[in-house]
């Protein structure tokens, strides 16, 4: 799961370094690699082949660039393509000249049809038009009844003239439904279809009856981005059946890989107009293809990562810590407590860790990782008195037996985490030393000398005009405003943007410590 | 600010990875027997022990007339087999890319590709399919085997042999009352899977009550009083919005005190990387435990799921112990070949399969029926 294409390709051109030039045999055996990474994301086998061919054509003769290495190189190609692909023409809603505007849902069963008409009928409404929700899925049983509560959480009118659970027909509501809309005004007709298979006639056809009768100025298909190989035969189906203008991909707030967006976006032709990434009818964004692309690939997501740290921290905790790392303040087990707690709610660790960049190295030691080490050492921390957690000095040996006892671990666990713990102190120290605002008062870091900290770390010039405050040690290079997340591309492949440098360094003298205590 | 913070979480992520290497470290030294996975097979496997003597009991019930309701539902023996059709219509492709690969001549290089292409076209993943292949390929070599008649049974036998049919994958229906509780990601159909199930509980000769725990999505307890409605079980319903471990324990009660025989429990539809709404899972399990243990934990996974489908049956493993999958929506051009994955890699097993959208439209998993279907037996 952590085996990210960057670093099989890293482990395939570590021996290719130094040539002008891809060879055919290099872009071979990437070609492999890639085809591998797309199936485990789902993407389907005739789209991973087509796609695959036109890598090869693009990478082939392609000069090797000074800056990038090989495996950099073809990553880059890979995603610009997978960027192409997924964001070519992207394009807003087409609303009708002529009022009101029809948009018609439809996909298989349980991808979020009727959930989705209550997110664009939100998003509409936002944006100042006057949706009207139709509830033409007669078929599930009740779907009427969430449809109409949807509205109602969404503020928007529902026409059900039926109660569904099978009585009535979704064509002649469908079509009473436009006239319903003149005669109220309403400038958006949203029609909630059934879920159907690709294979079923008769409902496809039912489906058809919809679309001629509504005649809509869009067709929605809804997929789902944990579909695997399936989604090029649905895509087809309903591309031959009802006919489609745009794509959305729905429940891209799980971990999926979502290739299914890849595959249905080649079969259809079609551009993806929307990522519904929750179950709130707020959860609801337009496409983001290089994000896509990224995740696709299975390369770190900065943005994701930085998004979800977003949620899981509140305000409060952020300027604690900022304060604290800037002002150069002893970082004590409260607070990696709160980090802790803050990390947990971000979900599984490993999870987290594999959406940053370069931590592929490391996929071995992550797949260990068992997020109930973590309750654990939670546990440690809170069977400390307050004091003992300012101050883990005083932890003697009776304070000792008594914390593990109240966590329900060996002395020896605690003692490794004290341990570790006053590593990691001075690890923040120097950090906060280096984090260090102009302008805020620095205290001058009194850090044990790291010599590798030093060179690589210490010595990078701090990028210069970027945001005021330079950045993470060794430089983040102006991340909020002119970060892009493109210039991820190439570096993702090293697995590091130059800002990660300094955590990687200190995470392999973590390792190698581990191994010494071992 | 941003990368500010962004340092911060880095900071706290290396440094908790950190420890989190170190502690698997200490604990593997500090308590060295015990690797939980081997318990969980034996327990498994005495599970099955237990529970042998309970098919004959539950075919004859099959055999028996089904009960009286507001209507009656088939019964569900032999239901795979009268669905075959259905199945193998879907999943003909499949099997005749496979049967015309393995029907040339001579076995090369890019025939077995072809065969490895059409498994991770089923979803059955990369990993699965180069295992299944390997095998494949060594056998035949061993066996010296050309025919295309005896290539497919082998590749059947070792499509079955990763199914493992010796699973035991009946439902522990019949206590007093049994739980079960349906768990799954959003949209898989774990609603209409639990109507079906009370149908074919129902017909099976056993009372049922349904628990809608399902209080997040709009309309869902509506939903499932209607499947309850149409075989006349009783549905115990929360308010939306309603604590969902209170609604499976009122509907635990319930069952207790009205004295049926099977307690079937719906809950929200999750997405696995939800640490909040797993927890919350984790809680609903618990609390019914306090009235008596769960029978079974059924996940219900969608066929068209891809790759995903291994990371969410591992998720609500952990979180809920899952003793069964229940495969949705094997009608359409989905191949399901996920759960090969899944059972391979996990040992959940499947136990029913949905095919449809009509009432009565699930079976009882037979992996030999199943792989039948795949690979096509009579083309």
């Amino acid at each position: 799961m952590f085996d990210t294409l960057s670093d099989r390709l890293n482990g395939i051109f570590t021996k290719l370094r130094g040539k002008g030039r891809l060879t055919d045999a290099d872009i071979d055996a990437t070609a492999r690699e890639i085809r591998l990474a797309l199936l485990e994301a789902d993407v389907a086998l005739p789209v991973v082949r087509a796609f695959i061919a036109r890598i090869k054509e693009r990478a082939r003769g392609s000069e090797v660039s000074q800056a990038l290495n090989p495996a950099q190189q073809v990553i880059k190609i890979v995603h610009e393509e997978l960027v192409n692909v997924l964001g070519g023409d992207t394009r807003r809603l087409q609303l009708a000249k002529q009022p009101p505007t029809v948009i018609m849902l439809a996909g298989l069963q349980g991808s979020g049809k009727t959930t989705l008409a209550g997110k664009l009928a939100r998003f509409l409404a936002g944006q100042g038009h006057q949706p009207l929700l139709v509830a033409a899925d007669l078929q599930r049983p009740n779907a009427v009844t969430q449809l109409q509560v949807l509205g109602e959480r969404a503020g928007v009118e529902v026409y059900a003239p039926e109660p569904g659970n099978g009585v009535g027909d979704p064509v002649d509501v469908a079509r009473a439904s436009i006239d319903h809309a003149k005669r109220v005004a309403r400038d958006v007709v949203i029609v909630d279809t059934a879920g159907r298979l690709g294979i079923d006639q008769e409902m496809m056809a039912q489906a058809a009856n919809i679309r001629d009768a509504v005649d809509p100025d869009e067709v929605l298909f809804v997929i789902d981005a944990m579909v695997g190989q399936d989604a090029v035969n649905t895509a087809e189906a309903f591309r031959d059946g009802v006919g489609i203008t745009g794509v959305v991909l729905s429940k891209l707030d799980g971990d999926a890989r979502g290739g299914a967006a890849l595959s249905v976006r080649e079969v259809t032709g079609q551009p993806i107009l929307f990522a519904s990434t929750g179950e709130k009818l707020e959860d609801f964004d337009i496409f983001h293809p290089d994000r896509m692309a990224s995740r696709i690939l299975g390369m770190g997501d900065v943005l994701t990562l930085i998004e979800q740290a977003e949620q899981a921290f509140d305000a409060d905790q952020k300027e604690k810590m900022t304060a604290k790392l800037m002002g150069g303040e002893q970082f004590t087990l409260e607070d990696f407590l709160d980090q802790m707690v803050a990390m947990r709610r971000m979900g599984p660790i490993a999870n987290v860790l594999a959406m940053m960049p370069g931590m592929g190295q490391v996929k071995d030691q992550l797949a260990d990782l068992d997020d109930k080490h973590f309750d654990r050492v939670t546990a440690i921390i809170r069977s400390m008195t307050p004091g003992e957690r300012v101050n883990p000095k005083i932890i003697n040996g009776s304070r000792r037996a008594r914390i593990a006892n109240g966590s329900g671990v060996t002395v020896m666990d605690v003692n490794q985490l004290l341990n570790r713990f006053s590593e990691a102190q001075k690890m923040m120290k120097q950090m906060g030393g280096m984090m260090g605002l102009p302008g805020s008062r620095r205290k001058a870091t009194k850090s044990p000398k790291n010599k590798r900290k030093g060179t690589k770390g210490g010595s990078r010039p701090r990028p210069v005009g970027g945001v005021p405050g330079g950045g993470f040690p060794g430089g983040m290079p102006g991340l909020p405003p002119g970060f892009d997340p493109s210039a991820l591309q190439g570096d993702g492949a090293q697995g590091l943007p130059p800002g990660f440098k300094l955590p990687k360094i200190d995470f392999n003298k973590l390792r190698r410590q581990e191994g010494d205590n071992k | 600010m941003e990368y500010v913070i962004l340092g911060i979480v880095l900071a706290g992520v290396l440094l908790l990875a950190g420890l989190g290497l170190l502690v698997p470290r200490i604990r593997r030294r500090a308590v060295p027997p015990a690797p939980p996975r081997p318990t969980e097979t034996t327990e498994e496997a005495g599970g099955v022990g237990i529970l042998a003597p309970e098919r004959p009991a539950e075919a004859d019930v099959v055999e028996a007339p089904p009960a009286p309701t507001i209507e009656t539902p088939a019964p569900t023996a032999g239901r795979l087999i009268r669905l075959r059709g259905r199945l193998s219509r879907s999943q003909n492709v499949f099997g005749k890319s496979l049967l015309a690969v393995l029907g040339r001549d001579r076995l090369d290089e890019d025939a077995w590709e072809e065969i490895e292409d059409s498994l991770i076209g089923a979803d059955v993943g990369v990993e699965a399919t180069r295992q299944i292949v390997d095998r494949l390929r060594e056998r035949t070599r061993v066996l010296g085997t050309r025919n295309p008649t005896e290539l497919r049974a082998l590749l059947a036998a070792e499509l079955v042999e990763a199914l493992d049919p010796t699973l035991d994958r009946s439902l522990k229906v019949g206590g007093k009352p049994s739980v079960l509780l349906v768990v799954g990601v959003n949209g898989s159909g774990k609603t209409t899977t639990c109507g079906k199930i009370a149908r074919v509980l129902i017909a099976d000769g056993h009372s049922v009550l349904l628990g809608a725990a399902d209080t997040f999505r709009a309309a869902a307890s509506e939903q499932l009083a209607t499947w309850a409605g149409r075989v006349g079980a009783e549905v115990v319903r929360g308010p939306e919005g309603a604590d969902p471990a209170s609604v499976a324990f009122d509907a635990v009660k319930k069952g207790v005190d009205t004295g049926v025989d099977t307690v079937l429990v719906d809950t929200a539809g999750r997405l696995q990387n939800k640490v909040g709404l797993m927890d919350e899972l984790g809680k609903v399990k618990r609390v019914v435990e306090k009235q008596g243990p769960v029978d079974e934990t059924l996940l219900v996974l969608d066929a068209t799921t891809g790759q995903n489908g291994l990371e969410q049956a591992r998720v609500f493993m952990e979180v809920v112990d899952v003793t069964g999958v229940v495969l949705t929506k094997l009608d359409g051009t989905a191949k399901g070949g996920i759960v090969i994955a899944v059972q391979r890699k996990l040992g959940i097993p499947v136990k029913l399969v949905g095919l449809g959208e009509g009432p009565d439209d699930l079976a009882p998993f037979e992996p030999a029926a199943f792989v039948d279907a795949l690979v096509g037996t009579d083309a």
